[in-house]
């Protein structure tokens, strides 16, 4: 144990591999159409040279350096390099546009970055000089870069061969240098997606996330024979613990798609055995089932649906390890060569061990479904201050409405205003910058506050209802959490989005954006004809199909006596996309209320008055960041509300 | 402007078009038309509707044969040149009407224009033996670069029937780069394009003039487009040749004014 006690920073671990994992893959890309990889002996090599190229271009202990761009391995290995020189990466959301980027630079003080291709070198040039401290800037792919000739812009291959003379030169200077690193420094910097205000620097150490990541391994049973599939934004926590961390401390090789337009075929090729997805991935991929097997052939429908409602009964049981009837076991087995195997597949889901989803809240139809197949999906629950695991659903006990237990290390209590706090080895160091914010999170005794309301169930899983300073009161003192309503509405698969509004105000109102998927393809099969989202936004079926939404929605709110005083009165459908260029939503799909209430404000007004249309004029940016503007007429429709019944639960249910 | 930038990269003549006369019948498409392509630049050819631009084209590489004058390629005179010839001396082209095999897949139609740099015997071919398996695997990774070239990593098993239109023009600039020509003639490679297509397009060839070094025709309606990417420009009215020069000096003739704008007569 005291061998493993000495791999605690990432530079380390990385020497431990290449030492003891030398011919096992580390890190794959699929280039060419074909899968190209790199033992963990040739990590380390690249990585060395990579580092002496950046300590020789003058990057040094405690800087800052951009990453911006995808999933691609040299980008890991920028990680790797910084963090060998005791520099801090600092990787960013590379769909931001250029004053997105240019905040988070210049917040953090970069002095380097490190650029995927000739797209993010253009935003990172049209920002460098409101970016003072940036010095140098590295690429990847120097495709279209050839005629540029700033002084300060390098391609990385020249950085690395610069590299490899100094290493060559002095053998022992890798190890020097591994040696100085300390795990209590910071590791990295992750910037919070900013659900609420400006984004904040988020500094980890190496103890933070290691410890974090090696408990969550050894909780799990990863191990080097692992797969990932790395698909998610490097500047997300997540990504960060799952194909980094992890990936260092269990040994496993990490994969990186072709491009963001083929994850779907590199994920179905590869077949990884761990898999990290936000909700909204499983619900789009169920849609894409669902819809594509009502254009399948009758039989094969009919097939799906009885076994898949055989699944729905059995498949949770035999994946949990209860007892279930020897019939209903063959059954299920025929289902699985028929049905359960073949879905799979087409998945790209056939050797999953271990799934998680965090983030949101899953719809329990769509997180059960995937379990009945046998797929042992769980939920966690986290965040970026605390290097991901606060919560994690224990094998065998799962409860689609739960997070489960407090991670391993991490204690969770529930405030009096029903405020969730931990206390655990991944607490953040600090906010970047921001010793007043990091003081309100915070607390001396090292308990942490979530921002999110909730409690503990009797089996002392912990269950999450909302953002608590989001959960209000209608002007009748009635508990109103938005979330939890908006999420009942969202787990429709015709709904996408929802907003719900009601706090002092006298009764709740929602905003929904419908799913143009699935509506759209509705639409066709009844042949109704539309040319864009706003057309069908207004067509009158399309609102009968949410007025029904809504209604189950209040039925079901109408069980349960916490909530039923906070049923949907009006509604409307929005006549554009929440989107996250238009700062409706975050860059991880998350809606931001309070900008969503200002924007719209006209179209509450109206929810809450008798008007039955409102007209409203939009600003809308295009992805090029040119603004133009789109105006509609909104229709706003009553729903009906139903009194307090909890004998209805089984109604409800349905 | 960027005169000491531009004329690194462009080099001598490469081809040149002399005294083209065409006529279908009784119809003039062109007349006595004379301008030079050097290497490494990207020309473009504009001009109203019916002004002959595809017929010069299709003059280049020998679909239609002048009835006078000649076209000249890297010092050789061809009267007239033939599409075979065009092709084997290394000038590719797309079509303003797509014309790519619809059942076949994105790879397949690429690898169609490797086929003149194959050499195994159909039945080696047929097969897959000997020569036919090397070279199977040479042509597929210059395609696969081709492919990484133009992002079009994610349609690759696609049939092109299937894939919406701006893909399709881009997966026949990728089957007429696979012929790694000299030469490329693009006939309108942006029309029916929305504004984010156009713009991925542009990019496209000027990496592809710039990386690969290849002197590229282009005719193109958007005339902001052709003012960006041209290093020279000619127009063509009624068949004849109404102006040729750099970008700004083109468009403050009068005379081309006169032709897109109308004048009262």
């Amino acid at each position: 144990m005291t061998e493993t006690n000495k791999l605690d920073t990432f530079p380390k671990l990385l020497r431990h591999n290449a030492e003891m994992r030398a011919k096992r893959p580390a890190i794959r890309e699929k280039d060419h159409g074909i899968w190209q990889s790199w033992t963990w002996a040739e990590v380390y090599e690249e990585v060395k040279a990579y580092a002496a190229g950046l300590d020789k271009l003058g990057l040094k202990a405690g800087d800052h350096i951009g990453i911006v761009g995808s999933n691609r391995p040299r980008l890991y290995w920028t990680m790797a390099a910084a963090q060998f020189l005791g520099a801090i990466p600092v990787p960013v959301y590379a769909d931001g546009v250029a004053e997105e980027l240019q905040y988070i630079l210049d917040n953090a003080e970069v002095t380097f970055v490190v650029t995927e291709d000739q797209e993010q070198t253009d935003k990172i040039l049209s920002v460098q000089e409101n970016v003072p401290t940036l010095k140098q800037i590295i690429f990847d792919d120097p495709r279209g870069l050839r005629d540029y000739d700033e002084d300060n812009l390098h391609d990385y291959v020249n950085v690395v061969d610069a590299g490899k003379q100094v290493v060559k030169k002095d053998l022992a200077w890798a190890d020097r240098m591994i040696d100085a690193t300390k795990a209590e420094k910071a590791s990295i910097m992750l910037y919070t997606s900013g659900t609420t205000g400006k984004p904040k620097g988020v500094v980890l150490s190496h103890n933070n996330i290691l410890i974090t990541a090696r408990n969550a391994v050894d909780l799990e049973g990863l191990n080097e024979t692992d797969e990932v599939l790395a698909y998610l934004p490097m500047a997300w926590v997540g990504d960060h613990i799952f194909s980094y961390a992890q990936s260092l401390v269990a040994g496993f090789c990490v994969s990186c798609p072709e491009s963001t337009d083929t994850v779907l075929n590199d994920l179905w090729e590869l077949g990884p055995t761990y898999y990290f997805a936000p909700p909204r991935i499983f619900e789009s991929t169920l849609t894409t089932v669902m819809i594509r097997m009502e254009d399948a052939s009758k039989i094969k429908r009919k097939m799906f649906h009885y076994f898949m409602d055989h699944a729905r009964k059995t498949g949770v049981d035999i994946l949990d390890g209860k007892s279930v009837g020897l019939l209903d076991r063959i059954k299920y087995a025929i289902g699985n060569t028929l049905v359960y195997a073949p879905l799979k597949n087409a998945l790209g889901l056939s050797r999953i061990r271990l799934g998680y989803t965090a983030g949101e809240a899953i719809g329990p139809e769509i997180f059960e479904f995937y379990r009945s197949l046998g797929i042992n999906l769980k939920q966690l629950y986290g965040m970026t201050e605390a290097s991901v695991f606060v919560a994690i659903q224990p094998n065998g006990e799962i409860k689609a409405d739960t997070v489960g237990v407090p991670a391993p290390d991490v204690e969770v209590k529930v405030e009096d205003n029903g405020e969730i706090m931990y206390r655990g080895p991944g607490t953040f160091m600090e906010y970047y910058k921001n010793p007043e914010s990091t003081a309100e999170t915070k607390q001396a005794d090292g308990w942490v506050h979530t921002g999110d309301a909730g409690f503990f169930d009797e089996d002392g899983h912990i269950k999450i209802i909302d953002r608590a300073k989001d959960v209000g009161k209608l002007n009748d003192g009635t508990m109103m959490a938005p979330k939890y309503i908006e999420n009942k509405l969202k787990f429709f698969p015709n709904i996408k989005e929802a907003v719900a509004f009601g706090h002092d105000r006298d009764y709740c109102a929602a905003f929904i954006n419908f799913d143009l998927e699935a509506v759209g393809n509705w639409a066709e099969r009844n042949n109704i004809a539309y040319a864009s989202y706003q057309e069908l936004a207004a067509h009158p079926e399309v609102y009968k199909i949410m007025k029904e939404h809504v209604e189950a929605v209040n039925r079901s709110l109408a069980t349960e006596e916490r909530v039923a005083g906070s049923q949907i009165k009006r509604f409307l459908v929005l006549h554009k996309a929440l989107d996250a260029d238009d700062g409706e939503l975050t860059r991880t799909s998350k809606v931001r209320r309070k900008f969503v209430a200002e924007r719209y404000e006209p179209l509450i007004d109206a929810l809450y008055s008798d008007k039955t249309s409102c007209h409203i004029e939009t600003e809308v940016t295009y992805e090029d960041g040119r603004k133009g503007s789109i105006s509609a007429d909104v229709q706003i429709m009553d729903a009906d509300t139903f009194p307090f019944n909890a004998t209805a639960m089984a109604a409800a249910a349905e | 402007m960027t005169e000491t930038n531009t004329n690194s990269r462009i080099g001598e003549e490469l081809l040149s078009v002399n005294n083209i006369d065409l006529s279908f019948g009784g119809v003039k498409a062109l007349t006595d038309i004379s301008f030079n392509i050097n290497k490494g630049e990207i020309r473009s050819i504009i001009g109203p509707n019916g002004a002959g631009k595809s017929s010069m084209l299709n003059v280049i590489n020998g679909f239609y044969q002048p009835q006078v004058g000649h076209v000249r390629f890297k010092g050789k005179d061809y009267t007239p040149m033939r599409p075979a010839l065009a092709a084997k001396s290394g000038i590719a082209r797309t079509f303003q009407n797509i014309a790519l095999f619809k059942g076949m897949s994105t790879l397949d139609n690429i690898m169609t224009g490797r086929y003149l740099k194959m050499h195994s015997s159909f039945i080696e071919q047929a097969l897959y033996i000997g020569r036919a398996k090397r070279e199977e695997l040479e042509h597929r990774e210059k395609v696969e670069e081709i492919i990484d070239f133009l992002e079009i990593e994610a349609i690759r098993k696609t049939p092109v029937g299937r894939l919406p239109y701006g893909l399709q023009k881009r997966v026949e600039l990728a089957r007429a780069l696979a012929m790694e020509p000299e030469l490329l003639l693009l006939d309108e490679p942006m029309a029916g394009m929305n504004l984010e297509e156009k713009e991925d397009m542009s990019r496209y060839i000027i990496d592809v003039n710039e990386q690969f070094g290849t002197t590229i025709a282009l005719i193109e309606h958007d005339m902001g487009v052709v003012m960006d990417l041209s290093d020279r420009v000619v127009v063509l009215d009624y068949g004849r040749k109404l102006a040729d020069g750099s970008p700004d000096e083109v468009s403050s003739n009068q005379d081309v004014i006169d032709a897109y704008l109308g004048v009262s007569h």
